[in-house]
């Protein structure tokens, strides 16, 4: 594996169990993947990964910078601006907002721009954002079927699963069936809306405010609101609920 | 194309793996190769549309076994060589080719921040491209299945649904992907009732909403 650039087809099917990734990553033993396998089990669909790919991007970044095509300092700042910077607390931010002020809900469905501007927020150049808002008989759930169109700005990068074969295939024909994996059971007369980001548009679901929270501050609204709620994967659980400690 | 990207519909692809306290990048070629994408798109030699395009002819199955960013690496890699940015020479050799001068970054450091979230979208009043249909109005998806790249998802292909709302003019993927020219078209939300695409099988209370380009839509 570790001087094969085109292991056969039946390796990498191989690979693709979990059982594999320990062992593929053996292989490696002086990359970040090494480190990557003890941190967390591999459960997620990422791991068949040719051992000398950590080679091949250092000497592609080293190219890259002595042609001056890149410059370093901007690579450390994009992959900063992602670790740190830019993520759910910004979307979480914005339906804080919105569940506080009515005024600014409406204009936020409206004109999702314009009221994420407001905020002293932006977006990316050439896509538009639209937020879509969940009611007791109605619930949106973003997917993009062709790639992984996710709202980077209000977000960041989306998880794995958002990326993978089995979420974007499925949402689509059995969205049901699909939040039911995240631990979500919708009633009957619950309306599921599926977003499929198809163009340069970027949803952001505006969850129902959980009961019991009618005293709590802006901040600590936007701070029980996660990731997956603003994808719509998941409900915004009440403070203190059980499934709010393992919330993401 | 009727590519292996296409997925929309499928139901082989097994379970979806939820990862607890999943970081931003799993290993630090990831970050890397996402920063690849974002720099060197400041050079304008390829558009959002292409760097798609060319991920879609990604050989189907090294499209299904290559993680995210192994796929990502891939098409950054063809286009530098397509763009001539990198010649396949200094790729294999990790070396600039002997004379070839020294470039200024298109994308500096201290513009990463405004560049990546504060733009403001404008293309709501873009010209040169009337709306032919209107919020409210019976739509059908055409039935076509281009051999270049396209963003009409092949399970909407042939059914109706209703133009929900007018996005606004962005320019047309099918074009812009082969470098053929923008074309800005009119973009509409189009809601579909979910037994219109997927039959009995569907909860005739649930729709699917597609963002599609004008030229993509046919009254019904």
């Amino acid at each position: 594996m570790a001087k094969s650039k085109k292991p056969s087809l039946a390796r990498r099917r191989f690979l693709k169990g979990a059982a594999a990734g320990a062992a593929a990553f053996a292989a490696n033993p002086q990359g970040g993947e090494s480190q990557h396998a003890q941190e967390h089990d591999h459960d997620h669909d990422h791991q068949a990964v040719p051992s000398d790919l950590t080679l091949r991007v250092k000497a592609l970044e080293s190219l890259l910078v002595e042609k001056g095509l890149v410059d370093r300092a901007a690579l450390d700042a994009i992959v900063d601006t992602y670790e740190h910077k830019v993520g759910p607390h910004i979307g979480a931010r914005i339906v804080a907002r919105a569940w506080l002020d009515a005024e600014y809900k409406r204009r936020l469905l409206t004109d999702a721009d314009a009221a994420i501007a407001e905020l002293g927020l932006g977006g990316q150049q050439g896509q538009s954002m639209r937020v879509i808002e969940n009611t007791p008989k109605v619930h949106n759930v973003v997917v993009c079927t062709l790639c992984s169109c996710y709202p980077w700005s209000v977000l960041g990068l989306p998880p794995v699963w958002y990326k993978s074969t089995a979420y974007r295939s499925r949402t689509v024909i059995d969205p049901r069936g699909v939040l039911g994996e995240f631990g979500l059971k919708l009633a009957e007369d619950v309306q599921v809306r599926v977003w499929d980001s198809t163009a340069e548009l970027r949803y952001l679901v505006l969850p129902e405010r959980p009961p019991g929270t009618e005293q709590l501050s802006e901040s600590e609204l936007a701070a029980l609101v996660t990731r997956d709620s603003m994808i719509g994967t998941r409900n915004v659980s009440s403070p203190g609920s059980s499934s709010q400690t393992r919330r993401k | 194309m009727n590519g292996v990207h296409d997925v929309g519909g499928m139901q082989d692809m097994g379970p979806i793996h939820i990862e607890t306290n999943e970081p931003v990048f799993h290993a630090r070629w990831e970050g890397r190769v996402y920063g690849f994408n974002r720099t060197l798109a400041a050079w304008r030699k390829w558009n959002l549309d292409n760097t798609r395009w060319t991920q879609e002819r990604l050989p189907p199955a090294q499209y299904l076994t290559m993680s995210y960013y192994e796929r990502w690496f891939n098409v950054i890699l063809k286009q530098l060589i397509e763009s001539k940015l990198v010649t396949p020479t200094e790729i294999e050799t990790g070396k600039p080719a002997k004379g070839s001068p020294k470039l200024t970054p298109a994308l500096r450091a201290e513009d990463v921040a405004s560049t990546f979230t504060k733009a403001r979208f404008e293309g709501r009043n873009r010209a040169g491209a009337a709306p032919r249909f209107a919020a409210g109005q019976r739509v059908r998806a055409r039935n076509m299945h281009p051999l270049g790249h396209t963003r009409l998802p092949r399970y909407a292909r042939g059914h109706a649904g209703t133009i929900e709302r007018d996005q606004g003019v962005f320019p047309l993927p099918d074009t812009n992907a082969a470098f053929q020219g923008e074309n800005p078209q009119h973009v509409y939300s189009v809601r579909f009732e979910a037994p219109e695409l997927w039959g009995a099988q569907a909860k005739p209370q649930d729709v699917v909403y597609l963002d599609l380009w004008d030229s993509y839509l046919e009254p019904a």
